[in-house]
């Protein structure tokens, strides 16, 4: 533990990416192969199932640090991280810890999952007693399984490159599943991610996974400046779950970015992806389609609120009706394989025409068709200027903006720069509503201790009743360090009253509140729900009373073309 | 015996406040952070060993100084100071009237170092408390380990030819660190605002190494060996381009939670306070011997609720100290 915990504690106060790498690169020499094999698990964002539940962890760590409740949780709120606030209250433990990672996993914390709660109590109590701080509360990290430590998957594979003298790309493709929950990690698994070249079994097993994802930045200057638009591809950019559809020796899978498998919980996706497999005489060679996940509406013919996704996503179990009423879509992009041959680093023209030959329609989404093609936009005669219409007109077709690929773009790994061009998002302006802070929140991570969470409310004002403030969302993000400290010194003055770690305030503070869809949601008390909510300024030069009302955010609801009308009665 | 009026805490008997936020006829003052002892008052009363550091902040001030342990009469009313072990010259204020006795604290740091004399328990009916640090979650290591990695990291970067900035308060926490570090290692800068407090601690008897500032160093290389020692204000600022990719630290108690570190953006973050952890806190109330408490200033709802908890008569006085949410600490 000690090894992996100052490692943990490295990265944690380093910034600098090459240093990660590097912090990263000795540990994995360093280590024996089954300690390496975990530490990649959990820098590439591996989670265990949570080992003790939260609510245990914290009634025993209350009861060891001899404090009642409610002190844990006013420590907890001024910390904002619950492992580190376990690590500062027990009783301080001085030994250096030489247990390897592996052991501390496979012998001690995995087996505590399905002890009773007795021995669980019994052995927490034991380790947080016998170890130091830093080992204490990486820990606590592990039975939490909320490891975040500042390293993305592809600087673990770039540490993992170093270590293995390998091209990093290569290294991506064989993290591919690595961290799933369902297979542990170890020293064999360990090494084939470090051999010099791939094993038939580890073949065998990459069948079934998809490429590392290219990942496109958001443009935030003048398009013109890419040059002439026709150089580019233009496809709308859809707001659901980006996927990878592989389709390999008689095997059909479907990954989401995130390295999650979906192929179970889209059956309509899976029997399309089957037939036109079988019908365009592809046999077993091997297809790999990049694309959108979509819940499509198709009287409406739009896309149904992110939500709603979610919603059929998180269900392991598919009941027909919520089949009927969230039928999913799987909008191409890209291709990436064909023939069983890796065509990434073919220019994007040549992958486009491809495509299209095999997909056949351009109507995209708005065809019948449940695997369909991501339409292309005209990008002549008007260039940029037709385009930035189109833009405009994205969110009344429910989509987020346009994508802009250049025709000779290869296909490349995560947000990085690749040979041919970058890829872009050229996203719509957020919609937007002028909101009253109402509660406050301390946040978590950097933002320990500083009222930095805020809930956002717009004004109800009825005929026959006083105006009253309604809350509508929630945002933490936006503000700049000092903006936050300027809010928080004012929250900390205005407070009415605390609920645990919530203050409600007198209101006085307006900003102005982005977010990127607007929808109906009877689970909301203002019957609206936004999607990313975020400060896009503090209005220091608005009053509480010139802060929009509930009937702005309905002006937004209707002008987005999501609903023909308002159903009476919205509200609860 | 004292209350809470608009220009600060009132002892209604001796008409004499402590620490007054607003301009008053006599005041009475722990120490000479600006939280605690403002320009204005027409009479201030303060520890001997404070005097050099009170005339260095407030400048040209009537001021009456009392050694540790001594007593004066204020109409009836018996005033004396002991060690508060927070900066130098801080003091408690013990207040006795008519056979009850009470202390009000200031701000208080129960581990004692050669900068200052070491807190004294007051046995008292009513204990004034601080409560900065007033969480369980603040616990400090002792300080010669905070020393200890302090140098590490000070002789690592002078290996390399870095300056080591370490970010501090200007009194009190400089000279606690001058104090207790290795000086064998390089030579120390300190900022403008740093060094009239060192005089006036080394004017009062606290030896410590010496220091430059830095206009007054010729040899320019050496810098990169050097320790500097300067306000966390300075951070960004034009001074700071004198020293060429530095490593910089921040040396407060604040440093103990990793969100505060993180959001200070300094390479190394040093839990050093001047003030009492939590255990302090507790071991200082319960040596006070106290029945009732009262806290002024950081944690408040939390210590008082606690405090009740234990079968303490505890409550607040809502007082201006602790500026900046203890920007010193």
């Amino acid at each position: 533990m000690k090894a992996f915990a100052a490692l943990y504690l490295e990265l944690d106060a380093s910034t600098s990416t090459l240093h990660k790498v590097d912090a990263m690169a000795r540990y994995l020499r360093a280590a024996p192969p089954e300690d390496a094999a975990w530490a990649v698990y959990f820098l590439a964002g591996g989670k265990p199932r949570q080992l003790v539940p939260s609510s245990r962890l914290r009634e025993l760590a209350a009861s060891a640090a001899g404090i009642p409740a409610w002190l844990f949780e006013e420590s907890y709120a001024a910390v904002g991280d619950l492992a580190e606030t376990i690590a500062h209250l027990v009783p301080d433990g001085m030994e250096d810890d030489l247990t390897g990672l592996a052991e501390w996993m496979n012998e001690r914390l995995l087996p505590v999952r399905d002890a009773d709660p007795d021995i669980q109590s019994q052995r927490l109590l034991g380790w947080w007693a016998h170890l130091d701080w830093n080992g204490r509360f990486v820990m606590n990290k592990l039975i939490t399984g909320g490891l975040r430590v500042g390293v993305s998957k592809l600087l673990v594979a770039r540490a993992l490159a170093e270590v293995a003298g390998i091209d990093h790309k290569t290294l991506a493709q064989r993290m591919i599943g690595y961290t799933d929950p369902r297979t542990a990690p170890d020293a064999d698994r360990f090494r084939a991610l470090i051999s010099p070249i791939d094993s038939p079994q580890a073949r065998a097993q990459q069948r079934s996974h998809p490429y590392p994802f290219f990942l496109a930045h958001p443009l935030t200057d003048d398009p013109a400046q890419l040059g002439p638009a026709s150089d580019w591809l233009v496809e709308w950019k859809w707001d659901g779950i980006r996927a990878q559809l592989v389709l390999r020796d008689g095997g059909c899978s479907i990954w989401s970015r995130g390295e999650e498998l979906l192929t179970e919980r889209l059956p309509e996706i899976e029997q399309a992806a089957r037939q036109w497999v079988s019908q365009a005489g592809l046999g077993d060679s091997g297809v790999v389609l990049d694309g959108e996940v979509l819940a499509w509406d198709a009287t409406q013919q739009r896309p149904l609120p992110f939500a709603a996704l979610q919603k059929r996503i998180g269900r392991q179990r598919i009941s027909a009706s919520l089949l009927r009423q969230t039928p999913v879509i799987f909008v191409a992009y890209d291709l990436l394989e064909w023939g069983g041959e890796d065509w990434r680093d073919r220019p994007l023209q040549i992958r486009r025409r491809q495509l299209v030959q095999s997909l056949g329609d351009e109507e995209g989404p708005w065809s019948v068709q449940r695997l369909c093609l991501s339409p292309a936009l005209n990008t002549d005669p008007l260039g940029w200027a037709g385009l930035a219409q189109h833009r405009e007109a994205a969110r009344g077709l429910g989509a987020e903006g346009l994508m802009l690929k250049h025709s000779n773009s290869s296909y490349g790994v995560g947000r990085t720069r690749t040979a041919g061009g970058l890829w872009w998002k050229w996203k719509l302006d957020p919609f937007s509503v002028d909101a009253v802070l109402i509660y406050a929140q301390r946040g978590h991570g950097r933002r320990a201790s500083l009222y930095s969470d805020y809930t956002f409310a717009v004004w109800e004002r009825q005929p026959d009743a006083e105006a009253r403030l309604l809350p509508f969302a929630k945002a933490y993000s936006g503000l700049t360090d000092e903006e936050m400290k300027a809010v928080d010194a004012i929250i900390r003055r205005t407070t009415i009253e605390s609920f645990g770690p919530v203050r409600s305030v007198t209101p006085s503070l307006v900003f102005e509140i982005g977010f990127e869809a607007i929808a109906l949601s009877p689970r909301h008390k203002s019957g609206i729900a936004v999607r990313f909510p975020r400060i896009l300024r503090w209005r220091q030069d608005k009053t509480i009373e010139q802060a929009d009302s509930i009937e702005s955010l309905r002006d937004l609801l209707l002008g987005s073309g999501a609903f023909q009308s308002i159903p009476a009665g919205v509200r609860q | 015996m004292l209350r809470l009026r608009p220009q600060g805490l009132y002892c209604e008997a001796g008409d004499f406040y402590v620490d007054p936020w607003r301009s008053v006829d006599r005041a009475v003052i722990t120490h000479a952070h600006a939280d605690h002892a403002r320009p204005g008052h027409q009479r201030y009363l303060a520890a001997a060993p404070g005097e050099g550091v009170l005339r260095a902040r407030l400048g040209e001030i009537h001021l009456q100084t009392l050694r540790y342990g001594e007593s004066v009469d204020i109409q009836g009313v018996r005033v004396s100071l002991h060690p508060a072990g927070h900066v130098l010259g801080s003091a408690q204020v013990r207040i006795e009237h008519r056979g009850e006795v009470w202390v009000v604290s200031g701000d208080y740091r129960v581990e004692s170092d050669r900068t200052c004399a070491a807190f004294e328990p007051v046995r008292c009916h009513t204990f004034v408390t601080e409560s900065t640090f007033g969480l369980p979650v603040y616990r400090w290591a002792p300080q010669s380990r905070v020393f200890d990695s302090i140098n590490a990291w000070w002789h690592d970067n002078a290996q390399v030819g870095r300056a080591s900035v370490l970010y501090c308060y200007s009194f009190g926490k400089a000279q606690r660190i001058l104090a207790g570090i290795d000086a064998s290692i390089g030579p120390i800068v300190c900022h403008g605002a740093v060094e009239p407090l060192n005089r006036a601690y080394r004017a009062a008897g606290v030896d410590l190494p010496q220091t430059r500032l830095v206009s007054e160093v010729d040899d320019r290389t050496s810098l990169g060996r050097a320790l500097v020692l300067a306000p966390p204000s300075v951070a960004g600022s034009p001074w700071m381009r004198r020293f060429p990719d530095p490593g910089d630290a921040l040396a407060s108690g604040w440093m103990a939670l990793r969100g505060a570190r993180r959001r200070r953006g300094v390479d190394r973050g040093f839990v050093l306070s001047d003030h009492a952890d939590w255990p302090g806190l507790q071991q200082a109330i319960a040596a006070s011997g106290a029945q009732r408490v009262v806290v002024t200033h950081g944690q408040v709802p939390v210590m008082v609720r606690w405090l009740q908890s234990q079968g303490l008569q505890a409550e607040s006085f809502q007082t201006e100290f602790g500026g900046e949410e203890g920007a010193e600490a």
